[in-house]
């Protein structure tokens, strides 16, 4: 099996175990008691936004990799990673809005995590507006990887700096020095929908790579 | 380390001799601001928003932008008649060549900022001057980590397309930290309040600073190497 088709099957079962993740969190999930229907959303931004991170992180883990070893695979890798990345970034982006709305009473607020999620997606966009402006390869995936790497080092500094400014968004419920503060049968639709999203990148990346791969 | 430092200066002299015996890109950087200031001015309602109020804001957007511009030229210089190849054939490690550039940029983005101080407080009667050591303190911790990337990042962009474009859209995200935390330093100190209350952010910039000094030192290298 190619490349490529193995990348089809990891997406189709990823999208079928969606659909399940679906059913389970709108049918078998009970409804919040203060936020209702809204809650359910829930189940895909935060996965979203963690595929965004591992996108991120994975970009930068492959730069380093690619500047020590020069295998263009890593950058091959990293620029699957990136693309992908820009789509759970954007289904985060506009998944976050859609719940503000109703619960915080507005579309955006400048917390911590929305900017540093904003500025996730432009680096992202950077990134492939980088790429697309160097023709010559070798040279691409050196300063693909330079932002990449750069990127990777001042998300936590934007975390940090805003956080220190002002922050409004939820506080992390899951990872947290305490137990999680969830319901076991929310917990366990949350973890089933991270499983789902990480499958979901597996696929993308991986397709997205047999891609890059073939002869030009 | 003294050959390091030495040969770093060599390069950022070089470098600010052309510029000084030139002068057009200070000389636009200064009425760059100078405009950017004058915009301000008239992009605010000046009975709805007190001066004191947008001050920090007004200086640090002007500070910013032209920042991003001086950054543009650093390398574009070295493009004609292939210099770059000859800096990169001298007998000076790279790390040398980045921290000369990175010394010139800041030579030049200082005097920028400098006169556009001067220019603030001419236009906008901000009274400065019992806080200007603190104020300038903090505009050189909030420029020397975002002004390094933005050498790193300024190799890079002169030979894509689009260069002038690019960099701004690259390296905004980079501002964010610095721009935050001097923003917030600057609004506190005009507001009179003790430099004990800002030390956290006057720490995070240093960091901010040690952190991309150290990391675009070491990522440069991959940008001119052939």
């Amino acid at each position: 099996m190619t490349q490529g088709s193995v990348g089809r099957w990891i997406t189709a079962v990823a999208l079928v175990l969606l659909a399940g993740i679906y059913v389970r969190a709108l049918a078998f999930t009970p409804t919040e008691l203060l936020q209702g229907p809204a809650q359910k959303i829930f189940y895909l931004h935060v996965p979203s936004a963690w595929s965004a991170m591992l996108s991120m992180g994975l970009v930068g883990v492959a730069s380093i990799l690619f500047l020590f070893l020069k295998d263009e695979r890593y950058d091959r890798f990293a620029s699957a990673s990136a693309e992908v990345g820009t789509v759970f970034s954007l289904v985060m982006l506009t998944t976050g809005p859609l719940w503000a709305k109703p619960i915080w009473g507005t579309w955006w607020t400048w917390d911590a995590r929305l900017t540093l999620t904003l500025m996730l997606f432009f680096l992202f966009i950077g990134y492939q507006l980088l790429r697309s402006a160097v023709s010559e390869p070798g040279l691409r995936a050196r300063y693909a990887a330079v932002v990449g790497i750069c990127g990777l080092v001042l998300l936590p500094f934007i975390h940090l700096s805003v956080y220190l400014f002002r922050t409004l968004h939820p506080r992390p419920i899951v990872l947290k020095p305490s137990a999680p503060s969830l319901p076991p049968v929310m917990l366990v639709t949350l973890l089933l929908s991270f499983g789902v999203f990480t499958l979901l990148y597996v696929g993308f990346v991986t397709q997205r790579y047999a891609i890059g791969s073939e002869p030009r | 380390m003294p050959d390091l430092l030495r040969h770093a200066w060599l390069v950022a002299r070089k470098d600010l001799q052309v510029e000084f015996r030139s002068r057009t890109a200070l000389t636009l950087a200064l009425v760059f601001t100078a405009l950017v200031l004058v915009v301000f001015e008239y992009g605010r309602d000046p009975t709805a928003v007190p001066t004191l109020d947008l001050a920090p804001s007004i200086l640090w957007v002007t500070f910013s932008f032209a920042a991003v511009l001086a950054l543009n030229r650093a390398f574009h210089a070295e493009l004609e008649n292939d210099a770059l190849e000859g800096l990169l054939l001298s007998p000076i490690s790279r790390s040398s060549l980045f921290w000369g550039k990175l010394g010139a940029n800041l030579v030049f983005v200082a005097l920028v900022q400098l006169t556009g101080l001067a220019l603030f407080v001419l236009f906008f009667d901000v009274p400065v001057w019992r806080v200007w050591w603190p104020l300038i303190l903090v505009m050189v911790l909030a420029s020397v980590g975002f002004i390094a990337v933005g050498t790193l990042f300024s190799a890079m962009v002169v030979r894509t397309r689009f260069a002038e474009l690019m960099l701004p859209v690259l390296l905004l995200p980079f501002l964010l930290p610095p721009l935050i935390a001097a923003v917030t330093v600057t609004a506190k100190l005009l507001g009179g309040r003790p430099l004990s209350e800002v030390l956290g952010w006057l720490r995070l910039l240093a960091a901010y600073d040690l952190t991309f000094v150290t990391l675009a030192t070491l990522l440069f290298p991959a940008t001119v190497t052939e």
